[in-house]
């Protein structure tokens, strides 16, 4: 160990006395990226060429995966309405849980940033605590309150004689869209949170002293230079909540599927894995497009003033 | 008449004590400089004027009337701060245009005042520009217009050049004050740099640790400096102890080997003030300190020399006119005219 270690200081010590030290110091990079590169190619690349591939496959009740190329699977998901429906909702709930984050999520970064030192490291870390616990845990929280008859608050408002029947909360969509905004949140607020940290402290003084009020400051002033924070923020919880798998699954079970829930009851349930594929596919398609495009919109639009 | 006063102004945050009992008026069209060290409290007292802290204790007043109760938003100052505070996201127009959005100015006469106010400090034409694409010098232009198109009452200014080079700042520290002078707004200046302090201010206002030291015109308080702390911080100083001798016929004030007639009222020892310009050197004969050149630096215009003089450590600037100057190693008198000395009761040390 010592002996290699050795060596290898000799011959960087001795590079720079060689002849061609730049080209063996632009060649270095390539072996130190190689154990990434392949633990890249190994995890990523290749799981995901199988499954585009095997959304191509052939899928029989009795035959199992037959192994031939097809277009069967991507024609279903075309054909039948039921599709449209899931994605529709998967990205009607990822899209409302966004707005729900960025509403919620901005303001409070704002709030927490102008709170004094003992509290603002207190009260972020109130924020991204839940982020230490796991998202089947804190989902798991909400139903616990919301849960039918059982769920605490339903159990409350229904004893204390302000409701007759339990809030319905779990099996709806804005049961999972609440939910997912929740979960999201500490993403929308390190986000803007950041866009905040890059805005000059003396602005706001400023924007005051030439006779702007609150109100004004924080819409004209402070909400367009952290704008970019709120809408990268948007792209993290809209990426997250359209591939959501545990809190649509706990607050909307089967009654309420979303894509992701849906390519897992056909892996797992239907057994039919190439649909599965197909949609899973397609899933990570249309958020690549939707990621892409958004980001290349925010880009062009703000990149004359951030840079 | 003052037009900005402030009386017996305290600031306390907690235990500490930022400004205390501070009493300033400034009359209208005067431009002056808060000056001091870091924390001694100048920047305090800018805010308070600003409205963006309120005072401990005492009053401010503006053109009769008390700021107490008015929203920094309400009292009509323009602020140029150290950072700009440009809005990023906003064009130099729609930056200086802000200020007369605010105050419901029709679209028409925005449009002409922020023409003038760009013209003015010489930036027509970047209208379109967003401040991120400007230079520091620039940006400091675009802070300035935004402060003065609202018409301010008072102009504020925390430390504006702090950030620029060295030549850029000679050159705005000019046009700051034709512009200042030009549209004689009052104008009160923060900053720790003496010579932009002199270079621009009726009147400058030393600071330390949140007291008034002086309040004079450049000339005086360089000249007459009325505390040790002004002395040593407005421009280099000699100090050499000295001692009171009214036991002789004549009293006289006696200095190692040297000796002049004593002051009025004052008896024991003192300490003597004297600038390092003012210091000449003097043959054997003269009454001076004995001293040795200990170092020459040629600095262009000037030369500096440090002394070791029989009374401690000394340095004498002298103009390079073309004469000949003493050379390291080499014994000399120092020599300056009785008017140029300050004598300041009690021993060495501040």
């Amino acid at each position: 160990m010592s002996g290699s270690a050795s060596v290898t200081a000799a011959q960087e010590t001795a590079a720079p006395a060689s002849a061609k030290p730049e080209r063996s110091g632009a060649r270095a990079p390539w072996p130190l990226l190689l154990p990434a590169f392949i633990l890249f190619i190994a995890v990523v690349i290749v799981p995901l060429a199988m499954t585009i591939l095997l959304s191509f496959h052939n899928w029989g009740q009795y035959t199992g995966i037959q192994f031939v190329i097809t277009l069967k699977n991507w024609q279903e998901i075309w054909s039948d309405p039921y599709f449209y429906e899931m994605f529709a909702r998967t990205f009607r709930i990822a899209g409302l849980a966004t707005l729900f984050a960025a509403i919620f999520g901005a303001p409070e970064a704002y709030i927490l940033n102008r709170m004094r030192t003992p509290w603002k490291g207190f009260f972020l870390l109130v924020i991204l605590g839940p982020l230490l616990i796991s998202v089947v845990a804190r989902t798991l929280g909400w139903a616990l309150l919301f849960g039918g008859n059982n769920g605490l608050v339903n159990k409350a408002l229904m004893t204390l004689g302000l409701m007759d029947s339990p809030l319905p909360f779990m099996f709806t969509e804005t049961g999972v869209i609440i939910a997912l905004a929740h979960v999201m949140m500490p993403f929308m607020v390190l986000s803007v949170w950041a866009a905040l940290q890059r805005v000059d402290p003396q602005i706001e003084n400023a924007a005051l002293s030439l006779g702007a009020g609150q109100m004004t400051i924080i819409r004209r002033i402070i909400l367009p230079q952290i704008m970019p924070g709120v809408l990268s923020g948007g792209i993290i919880v809209f990426a997250l909540s359209a591939s959501a798998f545990a809190t649509p699954s706990i607050i909307g079970g089967r009654r309420l599927k979303v894509a992701a829930t849906l390519a897992y009851d056909e892996f797992l349930n239907t057994l039919n894995w190439p649909l599965g594929a197909a949609v899973a596919v397609l899933l990570l398609i249309a958020l690549v497009l939707i990621i892409v495009g958004s980001n290349a919109i925010i880009e062009r639009r703000y990149s004359e003033v951030f840079r | 008449m003052s037009f900005l006063e402030l009386n017996r102004v305290s600031k306390r945050f907690g235990d500490h004590v930022a400004v205390e009992d501070i009493s300033l008026s400034v009359a209208k069209g005067e431009f002056i400089s808060l000056l001091g060290p870091s924390g001694c409290g100048k920047t305090t007292t800018l805010q308070m004027i600003a409205g963006f802290v309120d005072p401990s204790a005492g009053a401010i007043c503006l053109n009769g009337r008390d700021l107490g109760s008015v929203k920094p938003a309400k009292r009509g100052l323009g602020i140029v701060f150290q950072s700009y505070a440009l809005f990023p996201h906003m064009t130099a127009a729609e930056n200086i245009a802000f200020g007369l959005e605010m105050r419901g100015v029709p679209r028409a006469e925005r449009e002409v005042r922020v023409r003038d106010a760009l013209a003015m400090v010489g930036l027509d034409g970047y209208a379109d520009r967003y401040p991120r694409r400007m230079s520091g010098g620039q940006q400091q232009r675009v802070a300035l217009a935004r402060a003065l198109v609202i018409k301010p009452d008072v102009l504020l200014l925390d430390e504006p050049l702090s950030n620029l080079d060295a030549k850029l700042r000679e050159d705005m520290q000019i046009e700051l004050r034709q512009i200042q002078r030009s549209i004689g707004t009052t104008t009160v200046l923060v900053t720790h740099d003496q010579t932009e302090a002199m270079a621009l201010s009726d009147r400058i206002v030393v600071m330390s640790k949140g007291r008034i030291e002086q309040i004079g015109t450049p000339h005086e308080t360089y000249e007459k400096p009325a505390s040790a702390f002004v002395s040593h911080f407005l421009g280099k100083t000699n100090e050499f102890p000295g001692e009171v001798d009214r036991s002789a016929p004549a009293p006289r004030l006696v200095a190692g080997s040297c000796h002049w007639p004593a002051p009025a009222g004052i008896s024991g020892p003192v300490t003597i003030t004297v600038r390092p310009e003012k210091v000449g050197f003097g043959s054997e004969s003269d009454n001076g300190l004995k001293a040795r050149i200990t170092n020459r630096i040629f600095q262009g215009n000037h030369w500096l020399f440090q002394c070791e003089t029989e009374c401690g450590p000394a340095i004498v600037v002298r103009q390079n006119a073309g004469e000949t100057q003493p050379v390291e190693g080499e014994n000399v008198r120092l020599v300056w005219r009785a008017e140029d000395m300050g004598i300041r009761p009690g021993g060495g040390g501040r």
